[in-house]
């Protein structure tokens, strides 16, 4: 087995596997560092910024950037917190999010960070955008009021020959998600099922099917985000 | 249309990574890349149709509807508007009948705004159908609109061609070098080959040495020390490198890039091929802004020319290396400018900026070593090989050798591209540039900073004020915050690839609270609330766009901060910002009644 790398989360001795990103090897470790865009398995993409840290006085995304050795993190520092709600409450006022009417709600990993954060109502003006719904896939329906852009679609969601089912579309405030109206036709169920889960807010919504678990008793309902992470070293 | 697409993918041997010089033929072709072309593109390349609508909605230019047999787009910068640029709209939709960002109905005539075109020294301008109009009035915009509508060639409303080149028959451009000062290292002549020449006759290591013991330091603003970089890409063990470069000057009241190449193309490629000789890349790309396409053919024709005087090729001069040049044509999107959304672009994928590390030098363009400098920069090293690293660092700062290429635009009488050496003050520029009454300087462009006249005394360099060579001086009779602040930030939301969620959601909100102190609804919370939130800006986002974006606020609050305590209200902690009796005033006049408030 190769030689585990030692660093630091606040002070905590940590250990990575060589290449390991801060936000990785931090799960392994039992130290949870909010994120959103973030999905194991997935190349990192960086866009939520949520996950910042700190090393030697610089701001950096803890999912793309590799531990080196004895590297020092700062994470729940006052400052990076104070950071990582204000992203939170940029993602609420630039989006149409309307928690007791969505379908995601107790499962929604937008929503159990305002939870932690316990943000009452963001600090920044809401901006109502308008934003354009798509139902013509059979099996999704794309609701873009509630899109965060984290592209955790974008980079899951392949057929078998490696073509994306979402893309982006335009860029800055316009920015949209964007599905492919004929690989959607052909989605397996499981697929549909998939693209729904790693949605992290409800904006992928699986047509045909009503809820599985009753509002209440869903995942955030219970239990506070990042509070199940335990340490596997 | 089937044939003309399939013609045009064959042409690029149906490869992704050249899906935006396949959209730009499409578009030649069309006019449009509308759904049906789309779709014929993605099945040519075996990519998903929205992969295709990814790249083609992410840059200004391209388009999947018609923009007119005649697009016009007006550049909307800052110096722009100084120079009257609104009158010049309202002529263009009063003669063409129809508003910015539409079409008129016979589809005639499109009318668009775009971002600043490298004109700043000669604005108002425009770009119509890939031909640059500068110096516009509302008299030429009467004659151009009766020209469009009388089928004349675009090419042929140009009456008058510009200096130098710009008059050659491969450019015919009304543009004006507005040269004001040469140095001896750049703005000079030069002889095709004469640093490459000596360069080839070394290891490559050794080049690396020399351009090390120059101090040369990167021109598009954030200089990263060059050896140090192609060291690096060296060091990386990739199986081919690259060299890029960045002709993609977006920066506002940036036009440096304009000169060098059209008078000085050759010293560019020359640069180019000593960086490839250095990291021994065989490939160079220079990708060159659309805004700047009049060039493009001339600069193929002086690549041809370097080809047939075995300057490029197979074993050049002899040597034994083998290096070619690739123009690749942006669409427009400042944020490309950005190293590592440039080689996106070069891949043919929407500009945005990649996470770092792998920086570019140990995987850039497709995943390889690459070397991506600024055109000024290698520029530079034609020189540095020619003459030696000492005659280099006697020019210039302690920290900043050499020269460097300023774009001197806004109120002064001599408006264009000065060459000094590192350290010259601030002041020393206006009075060569003549200007006179000046309110601020905005040195670095709209993401560098704003200075007022107790700092004119500071000097242009790393050590203290950096670069990448925009210089907007802004006179006393300009509003700073509406005419320039504004503009700026309304220029970041534009440009933002929308990646990260600060740098999407906050200048808008920005944007809006700038808006609210403009209109005398201001309190000192809301100065508070932007200089905080540009903090987050600076803190949070991935590339330099975004952690800039809100400079334009911040160094104005920082260094006018009395201009905005004089549009703020005193009397009261709070107002919300809405105006009750404007919100009603239709309605009470439809009515016939007095707001009673």
């Amino acid at each position: 087995m190769a030689e585990k790398i030692k660093f630091t989360i606040d002070g905590k001795e940590c250990y990575a596997e060589q290449g390991q990103t801060i936000l990785a090897a931090a799960l392994d470790n039992g130290v949870y560092i909010p994120s959103l865009c973030y999905l194991k398995d997935l190349i990192p993409a960086g866009s939520c910024r949520i996950c910042n840290v700190k090393v030697s006085g610089r701001f950096m995304t803890a999912c793309t950037t590799p531990v080196n050795d004895g590297m020092e993190v700062e994470n729940n520092t006052p400052e990076l917190e104070e950071l990582r709600k204000s992203i939170v409450e940029m993602l609420f006022v630039s989006g149409n999010h309307f928690c007791p009417a969505c379908e995601k709600s107790g499962n929604c990993e937008l929503q159990a960070l305002a939870y932690k954060y316990q943000m009452m109502v963001p600090r920044f003006p809401y901006i109502f955008p308008e934003k354009e719904v798509d139902p013509s896939s059979p099996k999704l329906f794309i609701e873009r009021n509630r899109c965060i852009l984290c592209k955790r679609c974008i980079r899951s969601i392949k057929d078998e020959s490696g073509k994306s089912l979402f893309a982006f579309k335009k860029r800055g405030n316009k920015l949209m998600i964007n599905l492919d109206h004929e690989l959607a036709a052909t989605m397996t169920d499981e697929m549909a099922e998939e693209a729904m889960e790693i949605c992290p807010v409800g904006s992928i919504l699986r047509k045909e099917k009503g809820f599985d678990q009753p509002i209440g008793h869903r995942k955030f309902d219970k239990q506070a985000i990042g509070s199940d992470i335990k340490s596997v070293i | 249309m089937r044939n003309a697409v399939q013609n045009i993918l064959k042409k690029f041997g149906n490869d992704r990574g050249r899906l935006m010089d396949i959209l730009k033929g499409v578009q030649s072709e069309l006019g449009f890349v509308n759904e049906e072309a789309k779709k014929l593109i993605a099945e040519g390349l075996d990519m998903s149709y929205v992969d295709v609508e990814q790249t083609l909605s992410f840059y200004h230019f391209f388009t999947d509807s018609s923009r007119g047999k005649y697009t016009v787009y007006l550049n909307n910068s800052a110096v722009a508007e100084m120079m009257g640029r609104s009158d010049v709209a309202a002529a263009f939709e009063r003669e063409a009948g129809c508003k910015f960002g539409s079409v008129t109905e016979d589809g005639l005539i499109g009318l668009y705004d775009t971002s600043c075109i490298g004109m700043n020294d000669q604005e108002p301008a425009a770009i119509i159908n890939g031909k640059v109009f500068t110096n516009l009035t509302s008299y030429d915009v009467k004659d151009l609109v009766a020209a469009m509508r009388s089928g004349k060639v675009v090419s042929d409303l140009i009456t008058k061609y510009g200096d130098g080149k710009n008059s050659d028959g491969l450019i015919k451009a009304m543009v004006a070098n507005n040269i004001r000062k040469s140095g001896d290292v750049l703005l000079t002549s030069h002889k095709a080959g004469e640093g490459m020449v000596k360069a080839l006759d070394m290891e490559p290591a050794e080049v690396v040495d020399i351009v090390k013991a120059s101090y040369l330091r990167g021109r598009g603003g954030a200089g990263f020390p060059t050896g140090l970089k192609w060291d690096f890409c060296r060091k990386s063990n990739g199986e081919v490198n690259f060299v890029l470069c960045n002709c993609d000057e977006g920066e506002p009241g940036t036009f440096k890039e304009r000169i060098l190449l059209t008078e000085y193309p050759e010293l560019v490629f020359e640069g180019m091929i000593i960086a490839g000789y250095a990291i021994e890349a065989q490939e160079g790309i220079l990708y060159l802004r659309e805004e700047y396409e009049y060039m493009l053919a001339y600069l193929e024709a002086v690549l041809k020319g370097m080809r047939e005087n075995n300057l490029l090729g197979e074993n050049i001069l002899g040597k034994g290396f083998n290096y070619d040049i690739r123009i690749q044509l942006g669409a427009g999107a400042y944020v490309c400018g950005e190293e590592s959304a440039l080689i996106e672009s070069c891949e043919g994928k929407r500009g945005e900026p990649r996470n770092r590390p792998p920086f570019p030098v140990q995987k850039g363009y497709m995943q390889q070593p690459s070397v991506v400098n600024n055109a000024e920069t290698l520029a530079s090293v034609v020189k540095i090989l020619k003459n030696g690293a000492d005659w280099y660092t006697m020019r210039g700062s302690r920290e900043s050798t050499g020269t460097k290429l300023l774009s001197v635009s806004g109120d002064c009488k001599y408006p264009g591209v000065y060459e000094i050496e590192w350290g010259i003050r601030v002041r020393d520029i206006l009075d060569m540039a003549g200007a006179d009454d000046v309110q601020a300087v905005q040195v670095g462009g709209p993401s560098g900073e704003c200075i007022g006249p107790k700092e004119f005394k500071r000097t242009i360099c790393f050590e203290d004020l950096p670069t990448g060579g925009s210089i907007i001086i802004i006179g006393n009779k300009r509003n700073l915050i509406k005419d320039v602040v504004l503009n700026f930030i309304d220029f970041f939301i534009e440009e933002s690839c929308g990646s990260c969620a600060p740098c999407r959601t906050l200048p808008p909100i920005m944007k809006n609270r700038l808006e609210k102190i403009l209109n005398g609804h201001g309190v000192m919370q809301d100065v508070k609330d932007l200089e905080q939130w540009g903090a987050k800006m600076k803190m949070a986002n991935r590339c330099g766009l975004g952690q800039t974006a809100a400079n334009p606020i911040l160094s104005t609050i920082r260094n006018f901060r009395e201009k905005y305590e004089e549009l703020i209200r005193k009397d009261v902690d709070f107002d919300s910002g809405f105006d009750l009796a404007a919100a009603v005033a239709d309605s009470c006049e439809y009515v016939g009644r007095k707001p009673n408030l």
